[in-house]
């Protein structure tokens, strides 16, 4: 059977499977759209967790990067891993006592303010419109790609299918369909991996598989670094950036990740503290499994493209080559004119993407306008490498339309879970909190299912038309969750003496900092300034890994300005201390 | 102070020191091995893997989940010994 006919009916099995749990487990109460009534088990929790935090970038593009990145890649899968850690040993358990439905209500009620809710609100719904553009986009371009479609009817489809069943089930559906999916992403993940290992080398675990020998009966990761050095690449185990900025990234990433609230709600899904421990525990290990994979993939898929397209013919290069052409994730420049694929370093094109002509070159080749004149020919779009890993292995159709319904489990899996705290801080944190606080229940669950209404317009709206800064906003995002939530919220379990002044104040002194490195270094103004180059960073820190720099200048404004000012009142002392306390959690509540 | 606030404060100092512990080891795989040290550790060799590029991409996150199972079980006792489980 053809990629098409697999691709059509293993997705059209996956989304019957996920429809038939959102119906069966519709949602009656804001209990279950909210917190899918606190009843989920560690079990659960855990899987709906790891699919809920893999996206499609984690599915996609991760290994795509790493694959170009090589060591410098290790950034992602420490940042985004160690993140958890700390998710898990200082945020979960204490939220989880703390007992209510979301991120801004506990600095709310923490530093005993409406301004500290407000803010955490906006900045709740920056982080996770962001995040679900993201998701759309990527749901488009595996529709794309694999159905034939146009990029926004496969965003169209993708939105209607999200909207589903978040409408019916809320928290309630959204966690047992995550639980599906998660099976079928780690599945289409692993099966190409393990496939590629046996080939490659013998073993059948693609982790010791990336550090087994090849045919020729070297090392596979000496040999691509070999193949790196000959084609004048940096060592694919060395990498390029230097030890302060792998350091800095890494932890913006960590504390940036951690302090995301649509992973901080599931932890208030479970019955106890003691189960929110495990549930984090487990998700960290079902995360494990594909974040480990990653890196073997990025090298399988990085030495099968080297050995496939370097001084390889243009027409003697496989199929799938001239497909991603098409796409226009793929070009090459025949330079210098020898018919030949010249892959080495440098890059190929001015500018980011391919501009191509309506033209064919002399063997063949899509013609492109904005080529340079350094000696590498070749464009390869990053995204690409997972889904097309399969294809340039040469594994069975089946595997390479499970790769696509692995893809769209995940982008849909996050796009649900993110939208369900979109809906939540609209409805709860700003209706019922601030806006009209008599509210009936029936009425606020109304506004939730609005606010998803809506919000999934404006999400999809953004997938089809993303707008040029969407890269720099998605790494903004991550800044702005480390320079502002993660401090506050540890501050506010850890330190009993932390106040309303002390925390408003470094949250605001974290943002501000983090938005100006990032408007100054990075996205610049339009019309006012462009951003300025990198030889100017302080202390050689890239504004990804500002975040650093900027959580710890929160953390300390905080502490100095909290001791200048009066102790936060009693009860909130008290709420401190019982927090501190595992017994007694009860459920989730809204009062 | 009450009995059940002497507990308490026992309870927190013993979290806070497990935690110091732990996240001291999550500090030493992840930054030190996989990141400050790496060139030292890539002189060893673990099979295919230079040490300091294998912590960086494969060791640093066996060490997280085995820290988050052990974190799970020391926290479980802590809870017992102080009478706060349920």
């Amino acid at each position: 059977m053809s990629v098409q006919t697999w691709t059509w009916i293993l997705v059209g099995l996956t989304f019957a499977l996920y429809f038939g749990i959102a119906i069966w487990a519709r949602a009656g109460s804001t209990k279950e759209f909210y917190v899918a009534g606190g009843g989920v088990s560690p079990l659960a929790n855990g899987m709906a967790t790891a699919a809920d935090w893999m996206s499609a970038a984690s599915f996609i593009s991760m290994a795509g990067l790493i694959s170009f990145m090589g060591y410098d890649g290790s950034v992602y899968l420490m940042g985004w891993t160690g993140g958890y850690v700390l998710l898990a040993l200082l945020l979960a358990p204490y939220l989880r006592k703390f007992g209510k439905f979301t991120v801004p209500d506990f600095i709310g009620d923490r530093y005993y303010s409406n301004t500290a809710r407000t803010v955490a609100v906006i900045c709740a719904l920056i982080v996770s419109f962001t995040y679900v553009a993201g998701q759309m986009r990527g749901v488009g371009i595996v529709f794309s790609q694999f159905l034939q479609v146009d990029i926004n009817i496969g965003v169209i489809i993708g939105m209607t299918v999200v909207l589903i069943f978040a409408f019916l089930g809320g928290m309630k559906g959204i966690t047992y369909t995550q639980v599906a999916q998660y099976c079928v992403l780690i599945f289409a993940f692993m099966v190409p991996a393990i496939f590629i290992s046996i080939q490659m080398t013998d073993s059948v675990i693609p982790q010791i598989g990336m550090g087994s020998k090849v045919d020729g009966g070297a090392f596979l990761l000496d040999k691509l670094d070999s193949l790196h050095t000959e084609l004048g690449f940096k060592e694919y185990t060395s990498g390029s950036k230097s030890t302060w900025d792998v350091f800095a990234i890494t932890l913006a990433l960590m504390a940036g990740t951690a302090g995301l609230p649509h992973v901080i709600v599931r932890f208030f899904t479970v019955p106890k503290v003691k189960d929110a421990r495990k549930s984090a525990g487990l998700a960290l290990l079902f995360i494990a499994i594909l974040y480990t994979t990653a890196p073997a993939i990025a090298v399988f898929s990085r030495t099968n493209l080297i050995e496939t397209v370097s001084n390889q013919e243009y027409t003697e290069i496989p199929e799938w080559f001239k497909n991603w052409e098409n796409t226009g994730l793929i070009a090459w420049a025949d330079k210098n004119n020898d018919g030949k694929i010249q892959y080495v370093a440098g890059e190929a094109l001015n500018g980011k993407k391919p501009i191509y002509t309506n033209e064919r070159g002399a063997s063949g080749e899509r013609l492109i306008s904005n080529a340079n004149s350094e000696t590498n020919e070749l464009y390869v779009d990053r995204d690409i490498m997972v889904l097309a890993n399969p294809e340039i292995a040469k594994l069975p159709n089946w595997v390479i339309a499970l790769v696509a319904a692995g893809g769209l489990a995940a982008a849909l899996s996050t796009a649900a879970g993110l939208l369900l705290v979109i809906s939540t801080s609209i409805s709860h944190d700003l209706i019922k909190k601030q806006l009209k606080p008599d509210i009936s229940e029936k009425g606020e669950l109304m506004a939730a299912r609005i606010a998803i209404f809506v919000a999934i317009l404006i999400a999809g709206i953004f997938g089809i038309y993303p707008p040029g800064f969407v890269a720099a906003v998605v790494a903004l995002a991550f800044g702005l969750a480390a320079a502002s939530f993660f401090p506050a919220i540890v501050l506010g379990i850890f330190d009993k003496r932390m106040n309303k002044e002390g925390a408003v104040s470094g949250m605001i002194v974290g943002i501000v900092l983090m938005l100006f490195y990032m408007i100054y270094f990075k996205t610049g103004l339009i019309g006012v300034m462009d951003p300025r180059p990198a030889s100017e960073w302080w202390f050689g820190t890239s504004p990804e890994g500002f975040g650093t720099f900027a959580m710890i200048v929160n953390v300390v404004v905080s502490m100095v300005v909290s001791r200048m000012t009066p102790a936060p009142p009693m009860d909130v002392q008290e709420i401190v201390e019982s927090i501190r306390i595992p017994s007694g959690a009860g459920e989730a509540s809204s009062h | 102070m009450s009995e059940k606030q002497k507990h308490a404060s026992a309870y927190w100092k013993e979290n806070i020191k497990y935690l110091t512990i732990l996240l001291l080891i999550w500090f030493v795989a992840s930054f030190g091995c996989g990141i400050l040290f790496r060139e030292e550790l890539n002189a060893f060799r673990l099979g295919g893997f230079k040490l300091g590029f294998w912590f960086a991409q494969q060791g640093s996150i066996y060490v997280f989940v085995i820290l988050v199972f052990v974190y799970v079980r020391l926290m479980n006792k802590l809870d017992k010994k102080y009478g706060f489980d349920e």
